[in-house]
């Protein structure tokens, strides 16, 4: 049967990890590498590298740190990050990366995820879609690493990305990220239900509960987190037991 | 050990080649009929569409280079599913190493995701190329289409419905998996290849 899957995100700045980690059992918890490689070998399923460098050198920094990674890490990896043209796509995919993730760039010029399926193929494809629920109980778009909000529900944004070429659906709660209260269930029920790609959901996993929830009522493929994973306030291995034993299919 | 892999218009060929060198294992990445005629063994691997990637290989006879190689041939999912008879992708019609056919995913139930992305088991498993790999072992799968069970079939999957994971017949083994991003297992498979085929 097809696993849930579990998937650290790294945040990088300048080829390094930007949030403080709590690993004082590696030589340098800075190195994206080194941090990715200790997930993969955890049990990790995927991983996520986004990169929120805003300097002139980014594309080269990156591209370099994409091929230590595809060099040293043997499961799939996404890579993120103002990435805005079949270009910078095809120079990450070359260095190794399975899939990019887009977001603004994609909702200002959806055209893009068309030239980039034609391209490379919607398996490489991931959106990442930043919403927040606003007073009215819809769920909005937002841009800019959410700093802009826009007209558009998140349901239509998606639908009409997947008929555009988009392979996968990154959903960020606003709302819930940073509370690790839990996951967006009903945002992400809606759309992996009424989408035929899968959806990672992300924003809020504090607990192992979450996780189990987000999975068996959110309906979503995949859970992304980041920080307590980073200072270890759950443990992979952990998770995947928890889940396991909760009836929930993971590769263990 | 002069281990080749087959250059064309498909994807991931640059991960094949790095996971081979996280097992110190050398290799060179070619279309050269000569360079992939005189090999030990030859990996065909691919991301991408069958029509445009069959052309490909039939506009530089790459295809009938590759039927008639004798050493170990190990296609990669795409690579694994030109080796069939055909793929109802863009109705194409591949190579014919491997009598099945290779079909799209219909999913009856609609929660059910084509394509399949992540990781599922494998079982049955028979020759060399599994030997160490524990019965039900994961490994990741990303794919739209599906070659059925046959009689070359050594590995099966599911998803949807039961399908070959893995296809052999004489020289030629094909994955529909990832081996290269398939951790632990998909490293043991590499080098099954490598040292025991």
């Amino acid at each position: 049967m097809l696993t849930k899957r579990i998937i650290p995100c790294l945040d990088i700045k300048d080829g390094r990890t930007v949030k403080g980690t709590n690993f004082v059992d590696l030589r340098d918890a800075g190195d994206p590498v080194e941090l990715g490689k200790l997930y993969a070998e955890q049990g990790a399923d995927e991983l996520v590298f986004l990169d929120i460098t805003a300097t002139v050198e980014k594309r080269k920094t990156l591209s370099e740190l994409v091929k230590r990674i595809s060099h040293q890490i043997n499961i799939p990896f996404t890579v993120g990050g103002g990435i805005s043209s079949v270009e910078d796509v095809s120079v990450l995919l070359q260095q190794g990366a399975d899939k990019i993730s887009v977001n603004t760039a994609a909702y200002k010029r959806p055209e893009l995820l068309g030239e980039l399926e034609k391209e490379f193929g919607s398996q490489c494809i991931v959106l990442a879609i930043d919403t927040r629920k606003e007073d009215d109980g819809e769920w909005y778009v937002y841009l800019n690493g959410g700093r802009t909000k826009t007209e558009t529900r998140c349901i239509d944004w998606a639908i009409k990305a997947v008929s555009l070429g988009a392979g996968e659906i990154l959903l960020t709660s606003m709302n819930h990220d940073g509370t690790k209260q839990g996951f967006a269930l009903d945002i992400t029920r809606q759309l992996s239900d009424k989408l035929s790609v899968p959806i990672i959901a992300s924003g809020g996993g504090g607990a192992m509960k979450h996780f189990l929830e987000v999975f068996g009522q959110g309906h979503a493929d995949a859970a992304l987190a980041a920080s307590i994973f980073h200072f270890k306030e759950i443990q992979i291995p952990d998770l995947k037991h928890y889940l396991a034993e909760n009836g929930i299919e993971v590769r263990r | 050990m002069d281990l080749k892999i087959l250059k064309y218009n498909a994807g991931n060929i640059q991960s094949v080649l790095y996971a081979l060198e996280r097992i110190g294992v050398d290799a060179i990445v070619t279309d050269d009929h000569d360079e992939i005629r005189s090999a030990d063994k030859v990996i065909f691997p691919g991301v991408g569409e069958a029509s445009s990637a069959m052309r490909y290989l039939e506009e530089r006879n790459l295809d009938s280079l590759l039927k008639d190689l004798r050493q170990p041939v190990l296609g990669i999912c795409l690579g694994m599913q030109l080796m069939c008879k055909s793929s109802e992708e863009n109705n194409t019609e591949c190579m014919g190493i491997f009598e099945e056919e290779v079909k799209l995913f219909r999913p009856e139930i609609s929660r059910i995701k084509v394509p399949q992305i992540g990781w599922n088991n494998i079982f049955d498993l028979h020759t060399p190329l599994f030997d160490s790999v524990p019965e039900k072992s994961y490994c990741y799968f990303v794919h739209s289409y599906y070659a059925s069970l046959g009689s070359h079939t050594i590995a099966t999957t599911e998803y949807v419905l039961p399908y070959s994971a893995a296809l052999h017949r004489d020289n030629f083994y094909g994955v529909q998996f990832h081996p290269e991003k398939s951790a632990a297992v998909g490293e043991q498979i590499l080098r099954n290849f490598i040292e025991k085929i």
